[in-house]
């Protein structure tokens, strides 16, 4: 494989395994939206500065655009397209909508996302810096300070943030 | 960006074989920082070697109360580990004030300690810069120099290093383990592991190529003693410090410092130790003022320019925030 410029892989995508023959500079990004036709996944800044990109990888939250398609070979990626059950859409991907947690809905994916990973960390008892102390702090009792500071990865450019932030708390203390 | 060979080390030695033995090699850990170097043109390597998958993910503590951190341990975890939140929170504050969810969730501890300025004109390709292009020349000297260094620079380079968790790291004396190509581990303390940029601004570490960070050892921290980690920054979250501060400090029973270690952020090319101030501070029980004067000493050798001659007042009155509150949250 080290002689090559590319590679046949395996992208592990919401569960379903895709063979794909791709040049090692391919991002997972583009790999998600030009190779795959997941398009969910959406493209900001390409920098890992806006997050419109997150995905899960093995459950972690990630910048899509960041990683490299070959590098993740084998390793579980979630995207938004594999939140919702059928037409029963995801409880984050629901509450956006009784929130008004977007407008033009271009970083709603990256922020759903990156949602469901933080909730996760914060299950685990990964605390924060908006914290007092370091002692973490159950989903149900982030507060609004605390859910900004650990969704600081995503930017809206619409400023749908007090939709975002009333969102993510509904979800997080259900 | 250049087309470039990937490979997927399954054992150190073979990776730092194939490093050491091509000349345009690098170390993938999370990509977080080089991918990004990658797409913007800065770096241009032909062949990746990727060592994330390399069994140096363990956050691993000692009988002998010292901590060995792998080099491959992602950073939210770091923070996340109960022993460091307990008696490292300085490097637990460090981690959480870097970056975003997704970045620390990603990017390793080696990847962190070898990131590479932020200094906008070696991130920009069409600007002159004597890091990025040996001999061209340095933009931010007379150019947008507000956020970078204003100590241990030189007339070729004014750039910062980026890390929180370094500053925390130098405060607690870390030793950071090298693997050498030919096996044999090389113990570098923190504090040599950066290079000043001389006339070299190029070469910034004192790694040869194909060594690599297994990890990072944290000797126990002095019994009784605070540390804590505080950070000014531009905006509240997701923003590289204009100056930083970790400390580690303890007083004895009549109130005077018995123990002080303070490193600073966003001030230099590398973790800044404030060995000076240190020095003044031990044995006495400062006032503001006292700290500020301690902390200013220490820079008697820097070469602040027009934009940000500023940080010095500012890493003063941080010190001196901190002593007040050592125990404080960080912010």
């Amino acid at each position: 494989m080290t002689d090559q410029l590319r590679g046949e892989l395996v992208l592990r995508v919401n569960g379903a395994d895709r063979v794909v023959s791709l040049d090692n500079r391919v991002t997972l990004l583009d790999a998600l939206r030009e190779h795959l036709g997941l398009t969910g996944t959406k493209k900001g800044c390409d920098h890992g500065q806006c997050g419109a990109c997150t995905v899960l990888l093995d459950g972690q939250r990630a910048n899509s655009c960041l990683l490299l398609a070959v590098a993740v070979d084998g390793r579980e990626v979630t995207t938004v397209e594999g939140l919702a059950d059928g037409d029963d859409l995801h409880p984050l991907q629901r509450a956006f909508i009784a929130h008004d947690g977007f407008q033009c809905g271009y970083c709603t994916p990256g922020q759903i996302c990156s949602a469901l990973g933080m909730l996760a960390e914060a299950k685990e008892g990964l605390p924060s810096w908006a914290g007092g102390d370091l002692d973490g702090i159950a989903p149900a009792d982030l507060d609004d300070d605390e859910i900004r500071e650990r969704m600081s990865g995503n930017l809206c450019r619409c400023g749908a943030y007090a939709g975002i932030v009333a969102a993510v708390r509904e979800v997080a203390g259900g | 960006m250049r087309a470039f060979r990937y490979a997927r080390a399954s054992d150190p030695g073979a990776a730092a074989t194939l490093v050491a033995g091509t000349p345009d090699a690098a170390y993938l850990g999370g990509g977080t920082n080089l991918v990004d170097l990658m797409k913007l043109g800065v770096l241009r390597p032909g062949l990746l070697v990727d060592v994330s998958g390399l069994p140096y993910d363990v956050v691993e503590h000692r009988p002998d109360g010292s901590v060995l951190i792998g080099g491959a341990v992602r950073n939210a975890r770091l923070a996340l580990d109960e022993g460091i939140r307990r008696r490292y929170p300085a490097v637990a504050r460090a981690v959480l004030a870097g970056a975003s969810g997704q970045i620390r969730s990603q990017a390793t501890v080696a990847g962190n300690l070898l990131q590479r300025t932020r200094c906008p004109y070696f991130q920009n390709i069409s600007t002159p810069c004597n890091k990025r292009e040996p001999g061209s020349g340095c933009s931010a000297i007379p150019g947008a120099h507000r956020d970078l260094a204003v100590i241990g620079t030189s007339d070729s380079c004014v750039a910062s290093h980026p890390s929180d968790l370094a500053v925390a790291l130098a405060a607690h004396d870390a030793v950071v383990q090298v693997r050498r190509p030919d096996g044999i581990e090389r113990l570098v303390p923190i504090h040599d592991l950066h290079r000043l940029p001389g006339d070299t601004p190029w070469i910034e570490t004192v790694l040869e190529p194909g060594d690599l960070i297994t990890g990072v050892q944290l000797p126990a921290p002095p019994d009784g003693a605070l540390a804590t980690y505080r950070k000014v920054r531009d905006r509240w979250s997701y923003a590289f410090a204009v100056v930083s501060v970790a400390a580690v400090l303890r007083r004895d029973a009549g109130g005077r410092l018995d123990e002080v270690r303070l490193a600073l952020g966003g001030v230099a090319p590398k973790p800044w130790r404030l060995w000076a101030t240190e020095r003044l501070l031990t044995g006495t029980d400062p006032g503001d003022d006292e700290v500020r004067a301690a902390t200013r000493a220490a820079f008697a050798d820097a070469r602040p320019l027009p934009d940000n001659a500023f940080k010095i007042d500012l890493a003063a009155g941080l010190v001196a925030a901190v002593l007040r509150v050592p125990d404080g949250a960080g912010r």
